[in-house]
């Protein structure tokens, strides 16, 4: 299945899975460059010591024998030969590891929540997977993922991609696969007593076979999309009191057109609204202040939303990246202090009296 | 015979004979001796937890224990084994013997610190066991957060044991780092110091700065689980990511804690054993200095895959490189001291010679996992097991053995066999090798490391891994029994049997009590063969050499 990869050989001689990502190959050349440089090197390192002691055998024990140093040029060229060798094995390192940190814009985007001891897989479309998770072939595939207890670790070997999953913070990490099959998932972080078997698979389906998987009508979910879940929880904890998804100014920042977008802080700092970046917004509203805003929400909600809560009203912003705006609705009167004092849903939901999203915007990045 | 003088004063071990004059000395050499039997009795105790984890790795599923037996077995090893053996195991025992003697010293600088050091080291080894006991941790010796705040193990008390265990390694490194400064012998520039004292040295100064560190980080999880008070809890505001960069600031130059002491030992036995000196002295000792200072700077290649910033791991990475080199200047340097010797084939030379090959190996997948993206496939797998072993056993384990069998005629006064010894050498090298270097295979294939239950792929090498344990788990144990009866009934070795320019080997074998006799002579250099020294050439002859 893979086009271009190690020869087969190399691979089977190094014990490697098969190379079912993008990244595989390249990372295996480097492996193999570098493992093949180990052994002869420590091989050779061996073989010079065993050669001098054959050759320089000890004829009386009382032998003397000349002072010799090595000299300063010799010195020098050993040590900056090696470091130029190591040096350039971490340019070529660094520069695939960017690769591997940075994920593209146009990718397909997967929730993963990592628990002791299984993976739940939310796509946007609202249904969700325990352990399997369904990703196209030929597709950029990019996971935010979240923990509800310990540290867990995504480790899918045939894509030689691992990402520690942290409670407390949202983490992401992508792949693109070329290769339909199934591959396993290992947690790669010691979790407690059933780490070892906390195991998933990705399966990988070719176009036809993602489209039909997408068409299934899969049995206890999947019938409201993930947005519409973060619109529900959204209103259930009163983010809607301050925050518009429409584009007008209230409390706090509009969710409109807030995704992806370069928001300006207090201190004259710049970030990227991207998933960590909303979710750290939530964790701890204070860490990061939009300027112009004051700062009136509750310490964390840490204990208020649960972690698909959090997921799906990430979604539910992703979804109004471009959402039509109005500048004439009718604002939700709220008092401040009340949303600053508790934290927790407040009376009568507001959303009676906000427009209503437009519909369908989940599977846009899919089409 | 010129040392007849020198020979009428008792040895450290007949000087006197009560227990008392043991448990209460306070003779760097007869401290020697505790640490190294307490390190003797963790070796084999830290081996046997390994073996229950290789019999258990012999078929995919359960074997002979469960789940969090396995998971509190692999934590014993590692806390036993790096905490109980490792760290204390060369500068303990053979630093602690050497060091004073080697720089023509009585003792080292403060004789009841150092005594104090080995009882606290004791009292930590107690309270460790007494948590094995207890059920012992189930979270690695790594105690990651959060799990270490929940596990339902015994975390408290091996924590403790751990923190415990630090105090005696900071006061050891505190004699150590003052011994060098104030008890050289007149004459004896800081240029002309053994390269063994140089590590020691170097060694001590990072003990004393990291491991406050690691004792820091072990009491925030120690109140964290007693009294809640939730530091790295993320749901408090805590960052679990925190408590890595913590202790990894310590652990990672505890790594150095445990080769640089090992380069030591290879840094004595290559001249000795090739009658030559090093290639280059400064050349080792300033890329000592170097790893303890750069080592210093490397700890975040642990979290390559943690959510770091991408700067930061890129620093990592080539910081990482950057201390890299000091080994491989070590290495070029050994070698190149073989140019040219006298050389005898004998056990510490084989030993150290495994070490070389072990230490290569080892040293550049070290290389290979601070490629950041390779680790990212590796990092938390078997080949990073298989990496840190070979260090850790192929490195310091077999220096460990280099050390114990060229210092054994100076310690004890006696022989061992070589006819024993060789083929012990061999067997633990094929041993070693048998069990990790399938590990490298096991990683690459995608293994993670902590796993009880594996998938059934994995299996073939895990068989392979386990016999190699038996082979190096029976080299052990033929190594203790010869040496046992070497020291009961060894031939008599003679005060320097290798023909050593060793400082230490400048007095009796065994030493007494104040090592010299007489003001040391060390006018010719630890490493100078291009002279004999006094009375060298009239014991030849006497021996009944032409």
């Amino acid at each position: 299945m893979t086009v271009s990869g190690l020869p087969s050989i190399v691979r089977d001689v190094l014990d490697l899975p098969p190379e079912a990502s993008t990244f595989a190959y390249k990372i295996d050349t480097l492996h193999f460059a570098i493992i093949a440089t180990t052994m002869v090197g420590s091989t050779s390192i061996f073989l010079v010591a065993v050669y001098f002691t054959l050759r320089y055998r000890r004829r009386s024990n009382v032998q003397l024998t000349e002072h010799i140093v090595t000299g300063l040029p010799l010195e020098l060229l050993f040590i900056f030969g090696t470091l130029g060798l190591f040096l350039v094995w971490w340019a070529i390192g660094y520069h695939q590891y960017v690769d591997l940190e940075v994920p593209p814009k146009d990718a397909l985007l997967v929730y993963v929540q990592a628990k002791q001891w299984m993976w739940k897989f939310t796509y946007p479309d609202g249904r969700s997977t325990n352990d399997v998770l369904v990703v196209p072939a030929g597709k950029n595939v990019r996971l935010v993922m979240g923990s509800r207890d310990v540290i867990h670790s995504f480790f899918v070997p045939a894509f030689r991609v691992k990402q520690d999953v942290v409670p407390g913070r949202y983490v992401t990490t992508w792949f693109h696969s070329d290769s339909p099959g199934t591959y396993p998932i290992l947690c790669a972080e010691l979790c407690g007593v059933d780490h070892s078997v906390m195991r998933g698979s990705v399966v990988v389906l070719g176009g036809e076979d993602y489209d039909a998987w997408l068409g299934q009508n899969v049995v206890g979910t999947g019938s409201t999309p993930l947005a519409g879940i973060g619109r529900e929880a959204a209103v259930k904890h009163a983010c809607v009191a301050c925050h518009t998804w429409n584009g007008q100014r209230h409390i706090g920042p509009t969710w409109s057109h807030l995704y992806d977008s370069k928001v300006s802080l207090e201190g004259g700092k710049t970030v990227i609204a991207d998933e960590e970046y909303l979710t750290r917004s939530m964790m701890e509203p204070g860490a990061d202040i939009v300027a112009t805003f004051p700062n009136v929400m509750p310490a964390s909600y840490r204990y208020t939303l649960s972690q698909p809560d959090v997921a799906a009203i990430v979604e539910f912003i992703r979804s109004l990246e471009n959402a039509p705006e109005t500048q004439d609705a009718p604002l939700p009167a709220v008092e401040v202090r009340e949303v600053a004092d508790a934290g927790l849903p407040l009376g009568p939901p507001p959303g009676p009296h906000l427009p209503v999203p437009p519909a369908g915007r989940p599977d846009q990045e899919q089409q | 015979m010129t040392t007849a003088p020198i020979a009428m004063e008792p040895s450290f071990v007949r000087s006197e004979r009560t227990v008392a004059s043991w448990l209460l000395t306070t003779d760097h050499k007869r401290i020697a001796v505790l640490y190294f039997v307490s390190v003797t009795f963790f070796l084999f105790l830290g081996g046997l937890f390994a073996m229950l984890i290789r019999i258990e790795h012999f078929a995919p599923g359960p074997t002979i224990v469960d789940a969090m037996t396995y998971n509190r077995l692999f934590t014993m090893h590692g806390v036993t084994m790096v905490w109980l053996f490792m760290i204390p195991s060369i500068p303990a025992v053979f630093g602690n013997f050497l060091l004073p003697i080697m720089l023509g010293a009585k003792d080292v600088a403060f004789p009841r610190l150092n005594l104090l050091s080995f009882y606290i080291y004791l009292l930590g080894a107690i309270v460790v066991m007494a948590a094995l006991f207890m059920g012992s941790a189930d979270t690695g010796w790594t105690f990651y957060q959060p799990y270490s705040a929940h596990s339902p193990s015994a975390v408290l008390p091996t924590v403790l044991g751990i923190f415990i265990l630090g105090w005696s390694t900071i006061l050891t490194g505190i004699n150590f780092i003052v011994t060098m400064h104030t008890m050289r012998a007149a004459g004896l520039g800081w240029m002309r110091v053994p390269l063994f004292a140089w590590t020691m040295y170097g060694v001590s100064i990072i003990q004393v700065l990291a491991t406050p560190v690691l004792g820091l980080s072990l009491s925030v999880v120690f109140l964290d689980r007693a009294f809640d008070w939730g530091l790295f809890d993320p749901s408090r505001g805590g960052d679990p990511v925190l408590y890595q960069h913590l202790f990894w600031f310590y652990s990672h130059p505890a790594v150095y804690i445990m080769i640089l002491p090992a380069m030591g030992v290879i840094s004595e036995v290559i001249p000795t054993f090739s009658r030559k000196n090093p290639a280059s002295y400064k050349a080792i000792v300033y890329s000592t200095i170097g790893i303890a200072f750069v080592g210093f700077l490397t700890w975040g290649h642990h979290m390559f895959v943690s959510g770091m910033s991408i700067f930061d791991a890129g620093a990592f990475g080539i910081l990482s490189m950057m201390v890299a080199i000091f080994s491989a200047i070590k290495t070029y340097t050994w070698v190149g001291t073989l140019y040219r010797g006298a050389i005898l084939v004998s056990t510490p030379l084989v030993y150290a010679f495994e070490f070389l090959f072990l230490f290569v190996f080892g040293g550049m997948t070290g290389v290979a996992v601070a490629t950041m993206s390779l680790d990212v496939h590796w990092t938390d797998t078997y080949f990073v097991v298989a990496h840190f072993h070979f260090i850790m056993v192929g490195g310091t384990l077999t220096a460990f053995l280099a050390a114990l069998h060229y210092w054994f005629p100076k310690v004890t006064g006696r022989m061992y066999s070589e006819k024993w010894g060789l083929p012990a050498a061999t067997l633990v090298f094929l041993g070693f090798f048998g069990t990790f270097f399938p590990q490298f295979l096991l990683g690459n294939a995608g293994m993670p490391r902590r796993y009880y239950q594996y998938p059934a792929q994995y299996q073939v090498l895990n068989v392979v891994s386990t016999v190699g344990a038996f082979a190096l788990a029976l080299g052990m144990i033929i190594t203790f029994i010869y040496l046992t009866e070497a020291l009961v009934r060894g031939p008599r070795a003679g005060n320097n049997p290798w023909g050593s320019r060793g400082f230490e080997w400048r007095t009796t074998s065994p030493p007494p009590t104040h090592n010299f006799t007489a003001e040391p002579d060390f006018k010719i250099g630890a490493y100078d063969y291009t002279v004999a020294l006094p009375g060298e050439l009239e014991e030849h002859r006497e021996a009944g050499h032409a």
